[in-house]
This record gives C-alpha cells, structure tokens and sequence, in this order.
C-alpha cells in the first residue's frame, strides 16, 4: 500500500471526550490501529485507534484532548496505521516525539515508510549476540559486560546519574578490532528539558551528532504521545541497523514516563488494573518495545538497547523495574548509599547483571582470565557487604584477619575500581588489571575462583599500562 | 457446514464477529481478508468472540470471518524433531522463507514438512486388529529417535486391509488401510489431535524414577520422577532460565520440549545455536535430534502464546504414547497467565485477584495434570511419561502472587529461586530451605537399587547440617560468630563447604555442568566423612582453627570441577588423603599432650 496516499475517510460526530480519548460516531471504515487526523481550531492532532465497533471508534489522541470539542471536530481517519519515514538523512537531526522535525530543517526524505509498531523479529533468524562491546567504564566492562545486540536497561532514582552513565558508554563504546563507531538514536520520553539539552550537548561535543538522531518528547510535551516516542526512536533505530547495516545504540529514558502514559490511557479506558493501577497487559505491552533490539542472520547491522527508568522509591520490586527486568538481557541498577559516598558511577553490582555477558568475554574477546576474576570479584565483594553488616553489630575488633582484609578489600573495590572520572576511557586491559590490583588486597589462597595459573600470572603484579 | 461471518468489532487481540450462530466453541476461525488464525472463545446469539493469533493492526469491522469446523489442532507425525515452531505450530522457519527476518501476518506454513521422504517400516499386516494407539509402523526420525507412527487415540477397532511395503514415503501418502464395519479407512503417516483435549490413555501410574538433570541440588535434595510435575518460580535475575537449560540439557529423558512461552527471544536462538552444538551424555548426538522448541516470544501476538503450552503439552503427549518418557519445560507459566488474564480484560469478565480470572487455578491444575506415567493405548503394551516443569515469574519475586500461590497447589516439586543467593553468585539459586519435592521418599527406591543403598542417609544427613546452619546464623547475627561452641562452628563451616563444594554448580564449567548420581554420592561421602572426622579430631584436642586450616579444603571443594566422570577414583583418593591428614592432626594433638 502506498504510504504517502492523500485522502481516507472524514467523520465529524464526536460522542465522548474523556481524558485522552475521544469516541467518534456515525464511523463506517475504520480499522483498528489507524492513524487519525483531528482537525480543530488551533490546528492538527494525531490519534490512533484503540477499539472500533458498532459505528463507534474510540481513539487516543496523542497531543492530548484540551481544547477539543464535541462538535466541529473533524476526524479523518487515514486508512493507514502510523507510519514514518525512513532513510539515511534521519542522522544528524532532532525530532519531535512523534518523529516530526523540530530543528528548523525540512523533514527528511523518506526512501521507505514504515509501521512504527514494527514487527516481532522471527526467533530463529535472530543471530546470537556475542562481540563485545567496550564502554569504557570498568564496573560495566568487567562485571556486566556489554555485547552487542543486548538490551541491558540502567535501574535508577530521582536525582542519581543515569544520564552521565548513558552519555559516557554513548560517547566511549567501541567493539575491539573495528574502527566503526555506532549510530546513536536518542528517545527522550517526558524528561526535562535541561536532560534532554545535556544529551544533546555531549553529542555534540564528541562529534557523536552527525551519527544520532534525537526524538524529543519532553516534560512539558503531550503525555499520550509518550506511548508512541520510544516506537518512533525504534523504528528509525531498525531501518539504520538492518537496512542500512549500522551498529546503533538505542538510549531511551525514562520508560518509567512511558508506563505511567500507558495507565493513563488504561485507566481513561476503564480497564481492569494488574498491579499499581498499571494495565494487566503492561508485560506484553514493555516486551514490544524492548524486544526491538538484537542481531539478525545475514544482515551487518545491529540494534544495541539501553533503557533508562527511574525506580519509584528506589523500589526495584515496582512493576516498572519489575517487568523490565524479565524482559530485558539483565541490568544496572545505581545505588543510593554509593551515589551518596560520592562515588561515580554508583553502581549496585550486586544486584546488577549482563545475561549475554558469557559468550561476549573471554580468550579471544577480552582476555582469558575475565570470566574467574569476575566470579571473584562478585564473591569477595559480596562477602565484603557481608561483613560489614556483621562488623556493624560486633565492632571491626571482632573480625577475624582475613575478615578484615576483606573489608578493606571492599572499600579499595568502591573507591579505585567502581569509581571512574565521566570522561574517563579505561581500556579492558587496564580494567582487568585494576581487578586484579583490587583483589590483590586479598590473600593469595582466598583467590579459590581463579585457576592457578592465571593466579601466578597477575596476583600481586602491578602491570603498567599498555 | 461452515461458517462465515463478519466482524463488527475490535479491540486488540480481542474481536468479536456476527452471523456466527452455527459456529461451535473453540472452533477455529480464519478472520479478516488475512484469513488470520482465531479461535472462538465465547458464543453470545449469532455474535462470536475470536481470540486472534496475529496482530489485528488495520482490520476492520465488515470483513469476513470464515468458520473451519474444527477445534484448535495439531498435526502429530514424522518431521517435528529439532524444529522450532510457533504456538500454533507453524514452522518458523518457513515463516523466514515466506516474511523474512520479521513475522508477517496471515503468513501459513505446514504444521509437518509435506514433501520430506521417510523410511517406513510397516509394524503390523494385513489381517491385524487395530485401533487407537496401535503402532503402524516405524520411522527413524533423527539418529535418536525412533517415530513409531500411530493409529489415532479414537480410531475404531478396524483390520488392516492393506499395507504398504518398506519404503519411503511422504507424511501425506497412504500407509495403511483398514475396515471396520463395513466402511474402509484410510491412515497416515500422520494424524490431527486437538491441543485442548488430553490424549487418552489406559492407565496411570505412581512416578517412581527419578528424571536424573546432573543438577545436584535437584537430584539429591529435590529430585522430579518421570511423569512428575515441578515448578521453578523466582524474580528476575535469579537464573531461572539458566536453571531450566540445564534440566532440558541434561535431563535423561527421550525427547524434550521447550516452551518459550512469553519470553525473550535471544533465549530461543541461544537454545537453536547452543543444543546443535551439545552432546547428548549418553549417546553422543547433537541434543537438538531428542528436542523441540515452541517460541512464542514476549512481543509476538498475545493469544498465541495462550496456545502455546497447550501445542507443546500435546506433542509430548504423542511422544509419551509411543512409549517414550518426555520433559516439557515450560518458561514461563507466569508469561501464559498475563495472555488469559489480558483476553479475559477485553472479555470483559469479573476479575479475580489482581485482575486475573477466576478460572486461572482451574486451568493451571488442567494443564499441570497432563503429566504423568501412563500405560498408552493400542498394541503393542508401553509405558511413557511426561514430565512438566513450569517456570514462574512473580511479580516482584513475591511468592505470594496468584500464580504462584495457585501454581503450588498442583505441582509436588518446588525449586524456589532465590534473590538473596543470586546477589551473591550462589547458584543455581534454589533455597534449600524453602524448596521442596514430594517424591523424596518414592525415588528412594530407585536410588538403593540403582546407585548406592547411603543415598536416603547421605542425603538426611547433609540436609539436616544445613537445616542446622540455617538456625546458628541466626544465633551469629544477634550475637557473632564467637558466640557459639566448637562443635557448632564446625556445622557453620561443614554447611560452607556443602554449599561452595555440592549445592553451587556452574553450568559454565565443561566438567561441572553435569554431575552423575555416582559422583554425587562420593562427593556426599566426602563431606560427610570430613564431619566425622573433623568432631572426632575435635575431642582429641586440635583447634577448629586448625581444622580449617587442613590442605584438604580446597581440594574438597574444587573436586566438583577437577574430577571428570571418567575418573571418579580420584574422588576416593581425595578421601583417603582426608583421613591421613586428620590422623596427622591427631597425632600431633596426642603429641603435644604427652609433652
């Protein structure tokens, strides 16, 4: 079907407005999920149709229904579901939250249109991801490594910074061996303007600019279109990477704004509510949009997913954070008592992880030693956490010492190896060779994960940069 | 006569048609121009509400809805092995073929490969009784996997009258012909069998063996029997998924099924790209020639993935009445709620808890009872299970979630996944305390006869230190470790050692990712021994400090990855090593005091 046909159908009868959604009469030829035109005084609006039947059409109206009116509202449904186009020119350029230009340039030239639902990818033409991503940062590279076609969201709070770690991996992610850098497609979903500014900046900044194309929506933007924002972002992120064979990182934040959109719309709709009032289907509804991420057989490009939500309260049980958790490919939760020592970037490697992590490390992909020195990093730090509740009840006296050498081996871990500079690149090697600086705190026969020989090779060695 | 409707209203997934009164119940519908895949979920007059497989984007009241007649079915014969296939059983890598690397709509695709040749070899002769159930004849399916193509559940008692020779045939072609009453009846290499319907059978009975997974926390402290039902409920990041690869890797059963039932896609393909790859213990053919994956990922359509744990239920049970025992693995249960839960919304029913309907307990136990030991039917006698182990999700790792709690209520084996040990890179993650099996005391048998008659102690033992442990640390926590006496230290650091030396496995590690029940009972042995050992050494005067210090130790807890089931002797050394150091301990002790 032509995308760009001029035309489809005119209704004028509007029966209801409640909320975001307006309910057209006297409907003839809808179809569910069509692109709705909705011409008002003040000019257009954009809506979509949830549910049609028995001449009536309820629609969602992404700009939101203020100023609307029951009557002289014309609604011309477009006979085509919501589309954007798609080509090489999106780089380089700011978009709207429903992927119309807000820079001031023309909107670009579509060389395809294309459904911003998508469609699932076909499970067996997935390609499995497996090259790993270098991002600079050690507590990422070293303890939940990134690959390449993964979806791993960062869990954060009100205040913590989510948007520096996003913006460090955006600017600093490399594959080893390949000189070409990812295309970066930005979703900004109901955040503030001085966040989406401070994105925008650092791309510009490290150059990253040409390569990205931003899609703003922000706090003060329609809160319906927030549902349709991160599909825009995707769509664009798909065409780049599988048509056009670019590796593109996808940073979309906040999805907790997206979730809260979605109960809007549930809630105006009168649904029964799952948890918190969100909509029963909202697991389904998150996988839509998360699954859009990975490698496909025979095609270069990739799509490489980083969400960013804030956990209401800190509360990783929320079903926010919750169902994202079961979707994605593991997480990087921040932590408030880090982010309070002053440490950046605070992350909570507890309760962190990369699932794709394993097939990404090793001989060959980061160095053979990666793997064990990684399980006892995770052991021994959190046998540091340990002791420190019980050195809170019992005094540091009462430790034994080994106990004790663990205890500082945890706070060497927090303040020299988690903590990096926002600008600051370390290189796998030097990352690796940190660890083991770190775990050196330790005695030698405390190292029972790491084999033997790798023991003999870098215990106690202090290898000078490469 | 079939049906033909039109639709008049839509609402996601949900869609209702009219002039649909001579429609049945769960009768399958093709809906839209797309002929996309519906199924009836509710008669109101002449108005159908269809559940439709595929994304309803752009369809409109006033098109066509076409009745087929026939309930939700699934075609049962040669060909299915190593495939992955939707929740409607289409072969998703015909979809590749037909929509390329994204799934399109109203795309068909065979259930069974139509135009792929199989040796037959006829089973039965002109003249035989048949009936339902009753071996035809055979197919080598895959190096692993014998077919034995059945006559279906309801034929009626009929005598062959015709059989074809060996050779190769299609799926499609004619391989017996038999009569009954008069009237002649044609049968295939394949038949049809609606997914809601249980497969009958003669009878059932007690699961008595035990599903060896090579996973010592299940096998020793938690073990499934063959035809037994299980659940792994546990939040994100506790390694469900990883858990349940290892129990489809290893698990000794005939053929497996995975049912990726809501979840992410990468896991499919990891299982696609990791099981070719894999070896199965015993034979040493690819894992992927005794497995089938049903994928209905997490952003593919939602009432697809209602179907899915029912077409993978009922492919295991066509391979159980072959006389085979079958594993199906479900993940997640939780994921297949959410889809009833999300139709049941646009049916506009009255919720449950949280949302759920109040049918969700009903169809959890339905489907949980499709496993089981049974003797199958028609000739010739055989016995086959299948064995269901459903994953679960709860929201927030709150086990006291609907499905959860109702999920409970009809399985006997219970691997609670567990956060806490997760954060700390405990796995697998299963609690020991708050796991449990039912069939404890059933596999016991099979465990003296087969293996070692120390099984039933070995594992009391052991599990009653951890039991111990679980209470001391409280002790610890209010009071620290000096608190406690000698004797009680040693249970802190024996439950230690049972934890790093048994419980933790890593499905990672070439050696350690599978462990058979011998080595799992030497490395019991040995643990327990240093217990004894270590409580006599006690009394004789050495210090606990001296006990931990024993180069033993590490040894001990590294065997689990040193030792390879080839070489399980060295686990006696180990063993004899322990003892001689104890002895050492003692004579020094002895020593000092005769000073």
């Amino acid at each position: 079907m032509p995308s760009n046909t001029i035309g489809g159908v005119e209704y004028t009868r509007v029966a209801e407005i409640r909320g975001p959604l307006i309910v057209v009469e006297g409907v003839t030829r809808a179809a569910f999920d069509e692109l709705v035109e909705i011409e008002t005084a003040e000019g257009k609006k954009l809506g979509r149709v949830l549910e049609v039947g028995g001449g009536r059409a309820v629609v969602q109206v992404f700009e939101g229904t203020s100023g609307l009116s029951t009557t002289g509202t014309r609604s011309r449904f477009t006979g085509k579901t919501m589309e954007i186009p798609v080509s090489n020119e999106l780089l380089g350029r700011v978009f709207d939250g429903l992927g119309r230009p807000i820079d001031g340039l023309p909107p670009p030239v579509g060389e395809d249109f294309r459904d911003v639902n998508g469609a699932p990818i076909n499970p067996e033409q997935r390609d499995y991801p497996e090259d790993f991503i270098q991002t600079g940062v050690s507590v990422v590279d070293a303890m939940m490594t990134l690959v390449r076609g993964q979806k791993l969201p960062i869990f954060s709070g009100a205040g913590m910074p989510h948007n520096q770690l996003a913006a460090q991996i955006a600017r600093q992610a490399t594959v080893l061996g390949e000189s070409e850098e990812f295309a970066v497609i930005f979703a900004a979903i109901g955040v503030q303007h001085s966040e989406a500014a401070f994105f925008r900046r650092t791309l510009e900044e490290s150059g990253a600019i040409r390569r990205s194309a931003l899609f703003l929506n922000l706090a003060d933007d329609p809160a319906i279109e927030r549902t349709i924002t991160p599909r825009v972002a995707l769509t664009a992120a798909e065409y780049l990477a599988f048509d056009l064979g670019y590796q593109v990182l996808a940073i979309i934040t906040d999805m907790t704004n997206y979730a809260e959109s979605l109960r809007e719309i549930s809630a105006a709709r009168e649904e029964v509510p799952g948890r918190k009032g969100y909509p029963g289907y909202l697991y389904t509804d998150l996988a839509t949009i998360y699954e859009r991420a990975g490698k496909i057989k025979g095609k270069k490009g990739s799509v490489t997913q980083m969400p960013i939500l804030s956990m209401p309260s800190d509360d990783i049980t929320h079903p926010i954070p919750d169902l994202t958790g079961y979707i994605t490919e593991g997480q990087i939760v921040l932590g408030r008592e880090l982010f309070r020592k002053g440490i950046y970037p605070p992350v909570n490697v507890l309760s962190s992880l990369s699932r794709l992590q394993k097939d990404g490390i090793g001989e060959g992909k980061t160095r053979i030693d990666h793997a064990e020195v990684q399980n006892q990093l995770y052991d021994a730090y959190s046998r540091a956490q340990e002791l420190r509740s019980l050195a809170e009840i019992v005094g540091k006296a009462g430790l034994s010492g080994v106990d004790a050498q663990y205890l500082s081996f945890g706070d060497l871990f927090e303040q020299n190896f988690l903590k990096q500079s926002p600008d600051e690149n370390r290189t796998i090697e030097d990352t690796l060779s940190l660890a083991w600086r770190t775990l050196s705190e330790l005695p030698e026969s405390e190292l029972t994960k790491i084999r033997l020989e790798y023991v003999q090779k870098y215990y106690g060695k202090n290898p000078q940069k490469a | 006569m079939v049906v033909q409707g039109k639709v008049i209203w839509i609402s996601g997934p949900a869609v209702k048609a009219e002039g649909m009164a001579a429609a049945k119940m769960y009768e399958t519908v093709e809906v839209g121009e797309a002929r996309m895949v519906g199924e009836i979920i509710r008669l109101t007059g002449d108005v159908a509400f269809v559940q439709v497989y595929e994304s309803t984007s752009g369809l409109r009241p006033g098109e066509p809805v076409y009745g087929t007649g026939l309930p939700l079915s699934v075609s049962l014969g040669p060909g299915m092995m190593g495939k992955i296939y939707d929740g409607l059983q289409r072969h998703l890598d015909i979809i590749a073929k037909k929509s390329g690397a994204f799934i399109g709509r109203g795309v068909t695709a065979p259930q069974i490969p139509t135009d792929e040749l199989w040796d037959f070899t006829p089973r039965v002769k002109v003249g035989d009784e048949i009936s339902g159930g009753t071996i035809l004849g055979v197919v080598p399916e895959t190096n692993l996997i014998e077919h034995r193509v059945l006559a279906p559940p309801d034929f009626p008692k009929s005598r062959v009258t015709d059989v074809v020779k060996q050779g190769k045939y299609k799926v499609e072609d004619v391989v017996v012909t038999a009569e009954a009453n008069g009237e002649k009846k044609e049968l295939k290499m394949y038949h049809r069998w609606p997914v809601r319907i249980p497969r009958p059978i003669i009878d059932r009975f007690d699961p008595e063996i035990p599903l060896i997974t090579g996973q010592r926390v299940i096998d020793t402290y938690f073990p499934i029997a063959k035809g037994g039902t299980g659940a792994i409920p546990g939040g994100f990041g506790t390694g469900k998924t990883v858990a349940l690869h290892q129990v489809a890797t290893w698990a000794d059963a005939k053929v497996v099924f995975h049912v990726g039932c809501g979840e992410r896609g990468n896991e499919m393909t990891e299982v696609l790209v990791k099981f070719p790859e894999l070896k199965d213990p015993s034979t040493g053919r690819p894992l992927m020639e005794r497995t089938i994956l049903v994928a209905n990922t997490s952003n593919m359509p939602v009432a697809a993935r209602e179907a899915s744990i029912y077409t993978g239920v009922t492919m295991a049970e066509y391979y159980r009445d072959m006389g085979y025992d079958t594993v199906l693995v479900a993940d997640s249960t939780s994921r297949w709620a959410e889809a009833l839960r999300e139709i049941s919304g646009r049916l506009e029913e009255m919720p449950a808890e949280e949302g759920y309907p109040s049918y969700l307990a009903s169809r959890l136990a339905e489907f949980y009872e499709r496993a089981g030991r049974v003797r199958a039917q028609g000739s010739p006698e055989r016995n086959g299970s299948v064995t269901i182990i459903g994953a679960v999700s709860p929201t927030g790792a709150d086990f006291t979630e609907p499905v959860t709690t109702h999920t409970i209520r009809f399985i006997k084996v219970f691997w609670a996944l567990d956060t806490a040990l997760a954060y700390s890179r405990h796995y697998p993650s299963i609690n020991w305390m708050t796991s449990y099996s039912g069939y404890v005391d059933t596999v016991a048998k099979w465990w003296l006869v087969n293996v070692s008659k120390d099984w039933a102690s070995l594992r009391a033992e052991t599990y009653e230190i951890l039991q111990r442990e679980d209470t001391l640390k409280e002790i610890v926590r209010l009071l620290g470790p000096e608190s406690l006496p000698d004797e009680e230290k040693l249970i802190l650091e024996v439950a230690r050692m049972i934890k790093i030396g048994y419980l933790q496995q890593s499905a990672y590690d070439a050696v350690d990712t599978y462990c058979s029940p011998v080595k799992q009972i030497k490395l019991m042995t040995l643990l327990t021994q240093f217990h004894h050992e270590a409580l006599n050494t006690l009394k004789s005067g050495a210090t606990l400090a001296q006990i931990r210090g024993m180069k033993i130790i590490p040894r001990m807890l590294r065997a689990k990855f040193d030792v390879k089931e080839t070489e399980l002797d060295k686990l006696d050394a180990i063993a004899g090593e322990m003892k001689e150091e104890f002895k050492a301990l003692i004579a020094q002790e002895v020593a000092a005091v005769a000073k």
